[in-house]
């Protein structure tokens, strides 16, 4: 591989973000100013330097958060310490929606303009932006502001998410090695949430997201919080996210001492005996995708949580990280010590700043008590955690997508066959799970199969028109009205959207439907990522198939026909028939559902495969365009 | 002539392929058992130099049992398998596909397309005067080849031949996403600040003419260009002691490209700039 390098040179601020992560560079080879003798003799790079494409990604959120964006110049830097070609480098940085490549302000302001935030005012937020700085994607005064997908605050929508680029807050995270030059600006890196937003409090925070006033507890989002009976939710607002003394005094760390008291073997089989499915929406029995990973013979063996949770009106994963850090790792430590591998990667989305921090301080704390590192828990097993940030790809949610994206590369999906259990992460036996499946596999553990089957629960986001916004653990067997009651139901319900974007639209006279994989299916919809989303009278129903069909072309990575071009047609489609009923609109349902099919039939990933259910089930089952 | 490597002898395996019985070697793909079977199945991003990249979902193909589609030139044969390919959920799909890319796309220039839009009755018209496609001009900034993104289906064979699987040189890659997606240099800079050694082995590969030698880009565009008039003629190029085969195709006594056969076993109709391109001294008759 012969890499060519423009001659464009990275500015002193982005150099010393690049090598705060990476370190200072070795030798020329890598970047360094000057060539000394023995650059001259030997050839540095090559495999070695290839082997850390996996930190392109944090590479290139270290210039995003340092500078706001990313230039020639501090992308040809990290490609050369990398060995990583430009152009690919390039092609990676344009895929996530948090990175420009284009000069652009510190200071970029999110709003989320999603179905949730769409029924509590994202409209007015966008206009009073508009008016006070000025429309969306123009610079004005150091800010630009810009519509978002779900941002994951679906409780307190609307929202907004004001990232200031700058020197790192704390200095000591990043440890850099010289003193860094000051940002052009001067600025520390902060980032601020606003839900519920108002467009002044958005420019309040636009202007020092430094001091804005810190976000309500976790437990706001939960308002079952402290009730008796919550098995997965019990710590949240009940425990000190931050303190791992906390977490044990509640029951923390009880479940991996059984665990290896059981051995691997004896944790897959508990799992496996528990019956748990995979809760990301395809319900995949867990104990087998651990037991087909632990069989595996080629090594390592990886562990992957999937915390890239950006189904709009999804934001349960959000919350137990941020109310209950240590359970996740201690889930994923079981994970690991169970599918024989000594590495996980927590990959969370990049839209959620305090989970990433308050799991980044557990991690380092349960690194120094010894409940990570090379001797858990004095036990000989070795396990440790890297969280990879993403940068605002949905379909980096989609598992093997979401290892293209670790690994350095776009983030588009792998065919299957081969599947992560025999080639995932790194190419290597992958076992991959959503938050809410591991945290599951906490109370299996402690109190047996037996007794985790007969009082199983599910985690659902509730939001939109219902008073108690949030997040609701339910036994499984219980119906959509049952939950809808306890989230305070409006008035007029007009629709519910179960499953999120990608799942479908029922009738206010289904809520019988019970909430479970089965039962869900036989009523001929999905339980999905567990999102409830109510809709009452006031909300149009086409402009929210419209908001559902932009949010998949926006969303789709264009790797295949179907999808690429597909979700652009069903967009257009949905245009022409916003205003239109009936016969007006017969053809283009008609186009919708050849169009559509093609989709579920021949995309290559869930984002593609699902991307017409909604407006599908909106027509057949809400008697839409009618 | 042609040489044919034997490669390693390969187990059979047995599968049913539209009612059929049939044996493959083990590891091949359905497309190529179909072919085996005399089965003609559509596809554009599969390339028989390259490992395809299954991005153009044409040659989807209906495997019992499974929920979705499968891509023929990518799904490998196994035993036991039962596979329809013409199949009225497999051939709607191929045809809306076509439709969704004959909409997006000038497909004027791909080889058997207009055969293809036929045969599945594809419209491609019926998603309106105003549906979205690049609708943009060739780009030309260089005197060996041309990019015409209007003509482009992204189907990653470019990027592969550039990058990883044979060049090596990685100049281009795929930026952005969704529609908006594109073959792209670093920083969308012209080819000529690009990392680009000009093997042209992007043009060997393309199969819709987004990527096309200058001569014949010109050519077209002065409507000279007739491809029943070309003589291709095979040799071995000169400037090396490598041997490549060289392709040349000539038309009115005028070198107007050269190719190279891709069951060569040593380039697999893979070249230099020299060899490429290199051929006006032939022409030099001063």
């Amino acid at each position: 591989m012969d890499l060519h390098f423009g001659d464009s040179k990275p500015t002193d601020d982005e150099r010393a973000a690049v090598d705060a992560l990476l370190g200072p560079p070795a030798s020329a080879w890598e970047g360094a100013d000057d060539r000394t003798d023995a650059d001259l003799r030997w050839a540095r790079g090559g495999r070695e330097a290839r082997e850390r494409r996996d930190q392109l990604l944090p590479g290139l959120h270290a210039i995003n958060d340092r500078v706001g964006w990313i230039s020639e110049g501090a992308l040809d830097y990290l490609c050369r310490r990398l060995t990583v070609p430009p152009a690919e480098a390039y092609g990676v940085a344009t895929f996530y929606a948090m990175f420009a490549v284009k000069p652009r302000p510190a200071k970029v302001v999110h709003v989320c303009t999603d179905l949730a935030c769409a029924t509590r005012g994202a409209r007015a937020v966008c206009a009073g932006l508009e008016e006070r700085l000025g429309a969306a994607g123009s610079a004005s005064g150091g800010v630009v502001w810009q519509e978002s997908p779900c941002l994951g605050l679906c409780e307190r929508a609307p929202a907004a998410l004001v990232i200031q680029a700058g020197q790192p807050a704390s200095p000591g995270r990043l440890r850099p090695r010289t003193p860094a030059p000051q940002s052009p600006a001067g600025l520390e890196f902060a980032t601020a949430v606003v839900a519920p937003a108002t467009p002044e409090a958005v420019v309040l925070a636009a202007s020092a997201p430094e001091a804005a006033t810190a976000e309500p507890p976790a437990t706001m989002a939960v308002p079952q919080a402290g009730q008796q009976g919550l098995t997965l939710l019990k710590r949240v607002g009940v425990v000190d996210p931050a303190s791992l003394d906390d977490y044990r005094a509640y029951g923390g760390y009880t479940a991996l001492r059984h665990a290896f008291d059981l051995g691997p073997a004896g944790t897959i089989r508990e799992v496996t005996d528990s019956g748990l499915v995979g809760r990301g929406g395809a319900a995949f029995p867990t104990g087998r995708k651990w037991q087909a990973t632990a069989s595996q013979p080629a090594h390592p063996h990886y562990v992957v949580c999937n915390a890239d949770e950006s189904e709009p009106g999804t934001f349960k994963d959000r919350v137990v990280m941020e109310g209950d850090p240590y359970a996740l790792i201690e889930a994923m430590t079981i994970a690991g010590y169970a599918t024989g591998a000594h590495l996980g990667y927590l990959y969370i989305r990049g839209e959620y700043p305090r989970a990433v921090r308050r799991l980044e301080h557990a991690i380092s704390e349960a690194r120094a008590r010894g409940f990570l590192g090379d001797d858990v828990l004095g036990q000989g097993y070795a396990f440790d955690i890297e969280i990879r940030r993403g940068a605002g790809a949905y379909i980096c949610g989609e598992e093997t997508a979401l290892f293209n994206s670790i690994e350095g590369y776009r983030g588009e999906p792998r065919s299957k066959p081969p599947f992560p259990v025999e080639k995932g992460l790194f190419g290597k036996p992958t076992a991959a799970n959503n938050v809410e499946t591991l945290v599951n596999v906490l109370p299996i553990l402690t109190h047996g199969a037996e007794a985790f089957r007969a009082s199983e629960t599910k985690l659902f986001c509730v939001s939109g028109n219902v008073t108690r916004p949030g997040i609701y653990e339910l036994p499984f067997g219980a119906t959509l009205g049952e939950l809808l009651d306890l989230a305070g139901r409006p008035e007029t319900l007009k629709a519910v959207l179960l499953g999120g974007a990608a799942g479908g639209f029922v009738r206010p006279d289904e809520m019988d439907i019970p909430l479970t994989f089965e039962g869900t299916r036989a009523a001929g919809t999905t339980l999905g990522s567990g999102v409830v989303l109510a809709f009452d009278g006031t909300v149009p129903l086409p402009r929210l198939l419209l908001r559902i069909a932009e949010f998949f072309r926006d969303e789709s990575c264009g790797q295949c026909v179907p999808c690429r071009v597909g979700t652009v047609r069903q967009e257009e489609a949905l245009h022409r028939i916003l205003d239109r009923t009936g016969a007006e609109a017969a053809t283009d349902i008609a186009l919708l559902r050849e169009v559509g099919q093609a989709m579920k039939d021949a995309s290559i990933c869930g984002l593609g495969q699902t991307a017409w259910n909604a407006v599908e089930s909106a027509i057949d089952r809400l008697g839409a365009y009618k | 002539m042609t040489v044919t490597p034997l490669g390693i002898p390969r187990r059979l395996i047995e599968f049913t392929l539209d009612g059929q019985e049939i044996r493959v070697p083990e590891g091949s793909t359905l497309l190529e058992a179909c072919r085996g079977a005399g089965k003609d199945i559509p596809t554009l991003c599969e390339g028989d130099t390259l490992t395809p990249k299954n991005a153009c979902r044409v040659c989807v193909v209906e495997v019992e049992g499974a929920r979705t589609l499968a891509p023929a030139c990518s799904r490998r044969a196994e035993a036991g398998m039962e596979v329809r390919t013409d199949t009225e959920r497999a051939r709607h799909s191929r045809k809306v596909v076509l439709e969704l890319l004959a909409s997006s796309t000038d497909l004027s220039t791909t080889p058997r397309a207009a055969e293809w839009i036929k045969e599945y009755e594809a419209k491609p018209d019926r998603f309106g005067a105003d549906a979205a496609r690049l609708n943009e001009e060739p780009k030309i900034d260089n005197d060996l080849y041309v990019r015409d993104y209007d003509k482009c289906i992204q189907c990653y064979k470019c990027v592969d031949a550039c990058g990883e699987q044979w060049q090596n040189t990685f100049a281009i890659s795929v930026a952005g996403r969704g529609f908006d997606a594109r073959i792209s240099t670093e920083h969308d800079a012209p080819l000529t600040d690009s990392a680009c050694v000009y093997c042209g082995n992007c043009i060997e590969v393309c199969p819709t003419g987004a990527l096309s030698f200058k001569s014949e880009f010109d050519m077209r565009e002065a409507g000279t260009w007739n491809e029943d008039e070309q003589t291709e003629t095979t040799t071995v190029c000169a400037y090396c002691g490598v041997g490549c085969n060289l392709t040349l195709h000539v038309q009115e006594n005028e070198i107007v490209k050269v190719t190279s056969p891709h069951d060569n076993p040593v380039t697999h109709g893979n070249l230099c700039i020299k060899g490429r391109f290199g051929y006006q001294h032939v022409q030099n008759r001063g």
